[in-house]
């Protein structure tokens, strides 16, 4: 048996060894870390777009994602009513660095609509400009995100990709895992002929409408209704914005 | 007392590889495995066994934490207040753990977002703690880390062939190779008219219950192989 006064010693000694190897080893790490996290983030964006520039993102290594985003992607924030906010003001509302990718949409999507900014990546390649809009909406289980390619008709979409906190594999989690959710929104109009927004439905049961509807997937009905919804309040966002660009 | 003064002439030895440590190495992967026989660490070889790449990026941490852990443990047995003993190996686990965490996320950024919080919950994990209780409060920290590792691969070792079975009925593919589905990216692929569609995936294979019945079934098929795990109570 040890005494009271051995116990508190070794207990103190032994946490502050484990305490100053830690912090010493995140602090050592963080580089990296927001290196591979920016990347990670970056990649997102590039799945959207990746079957119109032409990107195989199997083959993409980190380098080149770093070289397409800084040679071919020009990133600007817009607000509720499509201004282009300069980096200064978004730094302000406390997103350090004042780009696109700094902006937080999980915090974003807590404000009230009008006091949203909204992030856009244009890339321009050797075909046609590519505009990247973001939305974040609810699953069944938790939040998922998209990130939607726009031809530069900004009515015509020319790529998706999903994500999803905790939706259930197999299921929910398919709408980004499966090819065939994804790629049926390739060429989706997000407008009808008349001017008036409908965004992209996911509908239960098999898409009527070739050019506004997709296919839902069976058995992940909710997350399905999720991505619609999704899909048509985020792109509602944008929509000042999209007017003022196609003026 | 005899068996008492027996041990300690034997914790004498010289660092060496005999029978005894061959089998310290040997014994979790079929005797005496932490899955299948001791029914430990069930939670994580539910959940991260979709897939063989997770699992194994699982086994890798488990052994390293498993082996580690039961080093740093035994090494410091004599030191180690026995009143406070299980919060201060609680304190080691959770240190390891930590460092296996951030390493991944140098490291492997997507293994990292795919096991997500299963990374952090190795310190819950029953076979580590078991093992430190079990064997390094009371051996030298060498046999300690070779029964560290031997349970660590123990451990993956199912992980491995559960994810194999799951990921093979569940999405038809091994290590992300795409061997038989519905698609041309597929080696197989069921829908050309000389296979005629007739196969599908099993959707309950990727979902965790599946993992249950797998595991229930390897355990069953286990038992029976292996005459010395039959229960003859």
């Amino acid at each position: 048996m040890h005494n009271t006064g051995y116990i508190i010693k070794f207990v103190l000694i032994m946490t502050t060894i484990v305490a100053v190897v830690l912090a010493s080893l995140s602090s050592g790490l963080k580089s990296v870390h927001d290196k591979n996290e920016a990347i990670y983030n970056k990649k997102a964006i590039l799945g959207a777009i990746a079957g119109s520039a032409g990107i195989d993102m199997a083959k993409v290594s980190d380098d080149d994602v770093l070289a397409i985003f800084k040679d071919n992607i020009e990133q600007v924030v817009v607000d509720y009513e499509g201004n282009i906010l300069t980096p200064e003001k978004v730094t302000a509302l406390g997103y350090m660095g004042g780009k696109a990718e700094n902006v937080d949409m999980a915090k974003e999507i807590k404000k009230a609509e009008k006091d949203r900014v909204l992030p856009v990546y244009i890339y321009s390649g050797d075909t046609e400009k590519l505009y990247v809009l973001t939305v974040r909406g609810k699953g069944l289980w938790d939040e998922i995100w998209g990130n939607i390619a726009m031809k530069s008709d900004l009515n015509t979409i020319a790529g998706v990709a999903f994500d999803h906190k905790g939706e259930t594999p197999g299921l929910g989690a398919e709408i980004k895992d499966n090819p065939g959710f994804y790629n049926q929104f390739a060429g989706k109009k997000i407008f009808k002929e008349d001017g008036t927004y409908v965004s992209v439905d996911v509908v239960k049961g098999g898409a009527k409408d070739l050019v506004h509807d997709v296919d839902g997937i069976s058995g992940a009905t909710i997350t399905a209704d999720g991505v619609a919804d999704m899909m048509y309040k985020g792109l509602n966002l944008y929509r000042p914005y999209i007017t003022t660009i196609k003026q | 007392m005899a068996e008492v003064k027996e041990l300690v002439v034997k914790k004498g030895s010289a660092i060496g590889f005999g029978k005894e440590e061959k089998k310290l190495l040997t014994d979790p992967l079929n005797d005496n495995n932490p899955i299948t026989v001791q029914v430990l660490g069930i939670c994580s070889a539910l959940a991260v066994t979709t897939g063989m790449k997770n699992a194994f990026v699982m086994a890798v941490a488990v052994i390293a934490v498993t082996a580690l852990s039961n080093f740093t443990v035994s090494l410091l047995r004599n030191a180690i207040p026995k009143q406070v003993r299980m919060i201060v190996q609680l304190v080691i686990i959770a240190f390891l753990v930590t460092i296996v965490e951030l390493t991944l996320k140098a490291v492997s950024y997507d293994s990292y977002k795919q096991l997500s919080v299963f990374i952090g919950l190795i310190i819950t994990n029953c076979i580590v703690m078991g093992r430190l209780e079990a064997y390094a409060m009371g051996n030298t920290p060498y046999k300690s880390l070779l029964d560290g590792i031997g349970n660590g691969m123990g451990y993956g070792i199912i992980l491995l062939i559960v994810a194999a079975i799951r990921e093979f009925f569940g999405k038809g593919s091994l290590w992300n190779y795409k061997i038989i589905g519905n698609t041309s990216d597929f080696l197989i692929n069921t829908t050309e008219s000389t296979m005629m569609g007739w196969y599908a995936n099993n959707n309950l294979m990727v979902l965790f219950p599946s993992a249950m019945f797998v595991i229930a079934v390897l355990i069953w098929a286990h038992r029976a192989w292996n005459n010395k795990l039959i229960d003859v109570s």
